[in-house]
């Protein structure tokens, strides 16, 4: 079963048309399914998110979201769907539990009827229930919206950057509730620029500049790299940079964390090891497994 | 009618909560009526003047005491030489110079004809002539004191009588200026501006994305500020009933209805601005530029309507405050009932019905 179904999807903006957010989108994501769309800040996330969401037409494509169209039957599908924005958008003059209560009742259901729902994670708020959203802190903002976002059962659930600007703790805590919500049935749709996030998912789209490089599962995007990937370290990490992009054995390298990732044209480690000793400069260079960042990063470049 | 009564319910907590607007909502109508009733006065009391008596003989000393014995006039100095009058105006505290000629007293009773001239500073033309002319209706009081005696052959006495505001109190005037700006400032510029800021916090993105239908969100969100100017309206009218002496003269019924009428239009002025703005400061300059200005200029609350050139006195027919004015004034002061005011009444219906309309076409049930 479908759940989202995304045929050529284009979206542009500015009077001209001028500047393109989607160009030619098409994916379906199924009944269950706990779907990333990764990219970075700019890709098109947003504008994927409130297409889907029906608050904004795409130019050109069509888009059903548990088999209502968008455009047609957008009332449908307001009453079916979860959406949390990327800003965090509760009354913050309202207390946790007035929020709650008010979303409730504008979903026509009762806090009371999909307690069972929401129990796991409003439980961890319920302490703060009389303090005002706004003194929330950002997890707690996050988990509040969530509830939110949940509270009349929805079918669908987009989240758009739910863990922008979020904890590393609260991060991984966020992860294991959606887990725990796609185990209710619930289709969920996240974005996110967290290449690491990508792992959590079921599959995951990944989307730069209005266009998707792939469509995969966490694994399958990884084991499509196919290259040879070796981190180097040293303790000048600008000049070994240079060292590495002038190196012909060398297809690309980037800054990785505290190591600089080489992709290499060859199996040729020891190819790589005596240029660099040539060069005349101590390092450490190992073997490196690829991850979705890995792969972003070689997709982004072929495209 | 759950979900609504829940935004209602919502609307009212952002207000009661945020102690900025209850001061613009609930203070305002009172510091406006007392600000304008005891600050900003053009009626003239104890005003001070200069005298140059060179003549000091019996007849100015008894006009100069009529003069003071005036509740208009203090005198405050007696200059002597003329170039002192320059110096005073100079400094500014003194509007008015009033001199009198040597041999006044002789001149009227040899003669039959003496003079006075008044010197007025007309930096503030409007108080110049208010100045002048009371000094003179003192000085024709006093000429016709000294003539009373004589039986002039042939007089001509002006009898005066000051129809609906005998005491030409200021009050009278602004009160239902003060209810018009009161209601625009209330309605369309905190409606425009609450429902703008949920488009600007992303709350209205999440709205949109519910059952919930976008109009009656909007809608719920202007209850609160209806009920609210109904508030002020009491409170104004209490005001200057109580405070001020304005009496409400004619029908309280239709002086409420028709403020009701004038409140909706507001509303509805407030949606439509808020469909068009996108930020609250665009908001905000909406309706203090494009309404609040109108409404002080140009609804004949400030300025008579009937002195401005053509083209301002057509623009003013579309400042609802305009006709919303005239039929406060025509009821409460003047006391007259509908048969008098419809024309006014139906142009306001008018309006809202326009205003409206354009609110519920441009309104938005996308992002864009």
């Amino acid at each position: 079963m479908t759940a989202v179904k995304i045929n050529n999807v284009v979206k542009t903006y500015g009077k001209k048309k001028e500047i393109t957010a989607l160009s030619d989108i098409s994916f379906s994501v199924s009944k269950g399914e706990l779907f990333g769309i990764i990219g970075p800040d700019g890709a098109g996330k947003t504008s994927l998110f409130r297409i889907l969401t029906t608050l904004l037409l795409a130019d050109n494509g069509n888009v059903t979201v548990d088999g209502f169209d968008v455009v047609k039957d957008y009332k449908a599908i307001r009453q079916r769907v979860g959406y949390m924005p990327g800003r965090f958008s509760l009354y913050q003059d309202l207390s946790v539990k007035e929020n709650l209560n008010f979303f409730a009742t504008i979903f026509n259901t009762s806090v009371e009827e999909n307690y069972e729902l929401i129990k796991d994670i409003y439980s961890q708020i319920e302490p703060f229930k009389d303090r005002k959203a706004g003194k929330l802190s950002g997890g707690m903002k996050q988990k509040l919206a969530l509830s939110c976002a949940l509270i009349h059962r929805p079918s669908v659930l987009f989240l758009d950057e739910p863990t922008t600007g979020v904890d590393a703790v609260s991060r991984k805590e966020f992860w294991e509730m959606l887990k725990r919500l796609k185990e209710q049935g619930i289709t969920i749709l996240v974005s996110t620029p967290y290449m690491d996030e990508a792992s959590m998912c079921d599959r995951v789209a990944l989307i730069q500049a209005g266009k998707i490089l792939s469509i995969n599962t966490p694994q399958g995007i990884v084991e499509t790299f196919g290259k040879k990937l070796l981190a180097v370290k040293s303790t000048d990490m600008l000049r070994l940079l240079h060292d590495l992009k002038q190196c012909e054995e060398v297809q690309d390298a980037y800054p990785f964390g505290e190591y600089h990732h080489a992709v290499m044209r060859n199996d040729s480690k020891e190819l790589l090891r005596s240029y660099l000793e040539q060069r005349g400069q101590s390092f450490e260079l190992k073997e490196a497994e690829p991850n979705i960042e890995d792969c972003f990063m070689a997709l982004m470049k072929t495209s | 009618m759950k979900q609504f009564f829940a935004f209602v319910k919502k609307e009212f907590y952002h207000i009661f909560r945020d102690r900025r607007t209850m001061i613009i909502l609930l203070a305002m109508p009172v510091v406006q009526i007392i600000i304008f009733g005891f600050a900003l006065t053009n009626e003239v009391k104890n005003s001070k003047i200069a005298i140059w008596d060179q003549s000091k003989d019996a007849a100015t000393a008894s006009l100069i005491n009529q003069l003071e014995a005036s509740r208009y006039f203090e005198v405050e100095q007696s200059i002597h030489t003329a170039k002192e009058i320059e110096s005073i105006f100079q400094k500014g505290e003194i509007k008015l110079a009033m001199i009198l000629p040597q041999h006044f007293d002789e001149d009227l009773r040899h003669f039959n004809k003496a003079q006075v001239q008044l010197i007025a500073d007309a930096s503030d033309p409007n108080v110049a002539n208010t100045l002048t002319n009371y000094a003179s209706a003192i000085i024709m009081d006093y000429q016709n004191r000294i003539t009373h005696e004589k039986k002039l052959p042939y007089t001509i006495t002006t009898e005066m009588r000051m129809l609906y505001n005998p005491e030409l109190k200021g009050a009278y005037n602004f009160v239902p200026g003060v209810m018009a700006m009161v209601l625009l400032l209330v309605c369309t510029m905190m409606t425009a501006i609450t429902i703008v800021r949920e488009k600007e916090t992303g709350t209205m993105e999440v709205m949109l994305v519910s059952p919930a239908n976008p109009l009656r969100i909007v809608i719920a969100k202007a209850v609160p500020y209806f009920l609210l100017s109904m508030v002020n309206i009491t409170t104004i009218l209490l005001l200057s009933v109580f405070v001020l002496d304005v009496p409400v003269n004619g029908s309280l019924v239709l002086l409420v209805g028709e403020s009701l009428l004038f409140t909706l239009v507001s509303l509805s002025l407030g949606l439509l601005i808020s469909t068009k703005a996108g930020s609250q400061q665009t908001a905000l300059f909406i309706s203090l530029v494009g309404l609040l200005l109108p409404t002080v200029m140009l609804s004949g609350f400030m300025f008579p309507i009937e002195n401005m050139p053509l083209p301002l006195r057509t623009v003013s027919n579309i400042v609802p405050a305009r006709w919303y004015y005239s039929i406060v004034k025509s009821v409460m002061i003047k006391g007259i009932g509908l048969n008098a005011v419809w024309k006014e009444t139906l142009i306001l219906s008018g309006m809202l019905i326009f205003f409206l309309g354009l609110a519920i076409k441009n309104f938005k049930i996308r992002l864009a």
